[in-house]
């Protein structure tokens, strides 16, 4: 029963980790690519992580499969936000539909948006 | 098993084709990072379906490294030194 | 202090970890978490007592199936955004204002503004924090602030403070 639970999670994990690469294709600028895959492929490797452990239980590697199913909850974001600031001060321009950018103003001197090509 | 293999493998072309187009080195930093993060799930379920209890501790070193290197490549882009 | 609740922490890390009382796995445990103290030991928080309190670990443990709920919203909301065909997204960056203090109870505000719907930090400073935000519903401080960081608020603030 546990154990068919956790199939069925793991399933739902790999289908939001193919959702989150289709998500960096489709998205048209890198702070939205990087908005969707994050947390897409961050709920979809959690959740097999916790799948493993459901099916294993309480052996060396279900336990292992959580410790790693925490480092990725702790790192990812973090790997997120740093991978935005940079490309922030890297000068990436802002996809032309974006309607404010409060940070440009404050922090480089101008909004960072994409101009309409002549 | 190797249905969930596959479709992760999709995933990773996906990634591949991001960092092959992508217009600036931003979106191949992002490609990278997220790549990696499909490459711990491939190990996981590796680890699940040969029942190998040492390939999990492989896919959590892997995590680390893969967040390790991609706060390389936000320095990098950030234009600050690695000791800063 | 410090560094004997990191020792303690780091140590209970390892045990997980390996999974055995082997006598050598022990001895390379001590000697590997030692090197650790003595060298990352000055980073570790100044209140090391904080994580002993019990409310605190009791409000933790209620947090993460709340925390876990928000996500799967927030996957279930970019799923949408991706496989629409004409892609509904209005992005922008936004500015709010926290009432947290600590430096701590701000890294795990972050992290879960970036997993929750919709929101992702860019940076933080001082009592601001700047957020990337997939369809910007009101472009004003106060209003943006309520939306997006009202029910962490309320939690971490029992938590970390």
């Amino acid at each position: 029963m546990i154990s068919t639970i956790g199939w069925i999670i793991i399933w739902v994990g790999v289908l939001f980790d193919l959702l989150g690469a289709i998500g960096l294709i489709r998205f048209p600028d890198v702070y939205n690519r990087l908005q969707a895959s994050t947390k897409c492929v961050t709920l979809g490797t959690l959740g097999i992580m916790i799948g493993i452990f459901l099916i294993k239980g309480f052996t060396p590697m279900g336990i292992k499969a959580l410790i790693c199913g925490a480092v990725l909850l702790l790192t990812s974001p973090v790997a997120a936000h740093a991978l935005m600031k940079g490309s922030l001060h890297f000068g990436t321009k802002m996809w032309k539909g974006t309607i404010m950018d409060q940070y440009g103003k404050d922090k480089l001197g101008g909004e960072q948006i994409e101009q309409e090509a002549k | 098993m190797s249905v969930l293999v596959s479709i992760l493998a999709v995933g990773g072309f996906l990634c591949l084709f991001r960092i092959y187009q992508g217009p600036s080195i931003s979106d191949r930093a992002v490609g990278v990072d997220i790549m990696g993060i499909l490459f711990v799930g491939i190990t996981g379920l590796s680890a699940l379906f040969y029942d190998l209890p040492y390939l999990m501790d492989l896919s959590i070193s892997l995590a680390l490294f893969s967040f390790i290197g991609t706060i390389a490549l936000a320095k990098y882009l950030e234009k600050r030194s690695l000791d800063d | 202090m410090r560094y004997v609740v990191y020792f303690i922490i780091a140590f209970c890390f390892w045990l997980i970890l390996t999974l055995s009382l082997n006598l050598d796995h022990l001895i390379a445990g001590i000697v590997v978490v030692l090197i650790g103290t003595i060298v990352f030991g000055g980073y570790f928080t100044n209140k090391p007592v904080k994580f002993l309190q019990i409310h605190r670990i009791i409000w933790f443990i209620i947090y993460i199936p709340i925390f876990l709920w928000y996500m799967v919203k927030a996957n279930i909301d970019v799923a949408y955004r991706a496989l629409h065909p004409e892609r509904p997204i209005k992005p922008g960056i936004v500015k709010i204002k926290t009432i947290l203090k600590t430096d701590i109870a701000k890294v795990f505000l972050a992290n879960s503004i970036t997993l929750t719907p919709g929101t992702m930090t860019c940076d933080v400073d001082g009592d601001y924090l700047y957020i990337h935000w997939i369809w910007v519903q009101s472009p004003e401080v106060e209003q943006a602030s309520k939306i997006i960081a009202t029910h962490f608020e309320r939690f971490l603030r029992r938590i970390f403070e």
